[in-house]
């Protein structure tokens, strides 16, 4: 794999990654237990979306194709989306959807350091940019974390088995391939297993502060990123794609 | 220079910079593009002029209707040729905010950003922010999310009036 090829992958993965959240973000519009979270939500997806943009103009132009960022997100099969299965899990119940933006995020935040500083100069301002809104959500997902957890044993026991539940997707955010080894070497990418390090650090902090246990699951689950995808993910671009599927080129 | 024959084309960039100044944020009215600090550069050639706009978040809804009317109005003082870069570096943060912008912002009863944008730890609580209206910092936070992604929600223990603090990113 040459160096272009591997920024072009390294780009689509990050701009899938964000429009897939930012998808299941926008299914609980509307949805919010309260006015707050309610908002949160939309900001967020609004967040991630915008950033998915970002990232698709530019590898859109990476590519040379003439792809915009909407071909890239309404006109790709399921098995050409490289985003990691966590980000596709469903929102389930609230403490689901808390742990899943927590692990992902906690992740993200890292990797977007990481990115401001590497040497690819478009993807490192995107991400200096895109890092300022990530701490952001991801000390409103620390603080519930540490509420449902240090809550009532009901909201304790629900959350710990949401965490376990989605541990298995974990192993994939670190687990690195041909890609990344080019973009570290040749752009000074991160170090993935200095942000593993980071990573558990960050988490095992907050799971005491929160009184949950770190899961003990040993087997992870893959593939997201080489197009394999897990059952809910048909659904999600089904819904998403609807509009320019069925509408070819339909515009505001 | 006879390329710069019509007087519009021949705006200086400072000229041009005075003119945005009337190009209000549609989300919020009472600051201009050129207070909310997302006018990055004016570059006056005789082929056209270009304006720099760093979006302020990335997902902002406001930014494409932003840069439409910074086009409308230059086109409407007769600059016919004008191309809007978007630039990300160096990212847009409330330290951007002018200071005749914060000040409008508070007469507007929306509280501007307390201190600098920093990292802060996960777990801490948002400044003492001052109540717009009596500038008390007698205030509580009702959520960190408001109306637009910019903002948050507070309400004032002193004058017991609710308000939006312009948070601090």
């Amino acid at each position: 794999m040459n160096k272009d090829e591997a920024l072009l992958e390294y780009v689509l993965r990050l701009g899938d990654n964000a429009l897939v959240l930012g998808q299941r973000l926008s299914e609980l519009v509307t949805r919010g237990p309260e006015l707050e979270e309610e908002l949160a939500n939309a900001n967020f997806a609004l967040d991630y979306i915008g950033q998915a943009r970002l990232f698709y103009s530019y590898a859109g132009e990476l590519e040379g194709k003439g792809r915009s960022e909407d071909d890239f997100a309404f006109l790709r099969d399921g098995n050409e989306f490289r985003n990691v299965l966590l980000v596709e899990q469903p929102n389930g119940h609230f403490g689901d959807a808390i742990v899943r933006q927590f692990l992902f995020e906690s992740f993200y935040a890292l990797q977007l350091e990481a990115l401001a500083r590497c040497s690819a100069r478009r993807v490192a301002e995107i991400a200096a940019r895109a890092v300022k809104e990530i701490h952001y959500h991801l000390r409103h997902a620390s603080q519930w974390l540490v509420r449902l957890g240090d809550g009532t044993d009901e909201s304790h026991s629900r959350v710990q088995r949401s965490l376990d539940d989605q541990w298995r997707f974990t192993g994939e955010l670190f687990a690195g391939d041909e890609v990344d080894e080019v973009f570290e070497r040749e752009w000074d990418g991160p170090r993935l297993v200095e942000l593993e390090q980071n990573w558990n650090e960050k988490l095992d902090t907050v799971l005491a502060e929160a009184t949950l246990a770190r899961p003990t699951v040993q087997w992870m689950d893959g593939g997201g990123r080489r197009g394999r995808h897990t059952e809910h993910f048909g659904y999600l671009i089904a819904e998403m794609q609807f509009l320019q599927r069925a509408y070819p080129g339909a515009r505001w | 220079m006879s390329s710069l024959s019509n007087n519009a084309d021949a705006m200086t960039s400072r000229e041009i910079l005075t003119l945005l100044e009337s190009v209000a944020d549609p989300e919020i009215p009472a600051l201009s593009v050129i207070d909310l600090g997302i006018v990055r550069g004016v570059v006056v050639r005789p082929e056209g002029v270009e304006v720099s706009v760093a979006p302020t978040y990335t997902g902002c809804p406001a930014t494409e209707v932003i840069e439409r009317m910074i086009a409308a109005k230059l086109e409407r003082n007769g600059i016919r040729k004008v191309k809007i870069k978007r630039v990300l570096s160096p990212p847009w943060t409330t330290a951007w905010l002018s200071d005749s912008g914060r000040r409008k912002l508070k007469a507007y009863g929306i509280a501007p950003p307390e201190g600098s944008a920093g990292k802060r730890s996960l777990l801490t609580p948002e400044l003492r922010v001052h109540c717009p209206r009596c500038s008390t910092d007698r205030t509580t936070r009702v959520s960190e999310f408001g109306s637009t992604p910019c903002k948050a929600s507070y309400k004032c223990d002193e004058c017991l009036e609710p308000f939006e603090y312009f948070k601090c990113l």
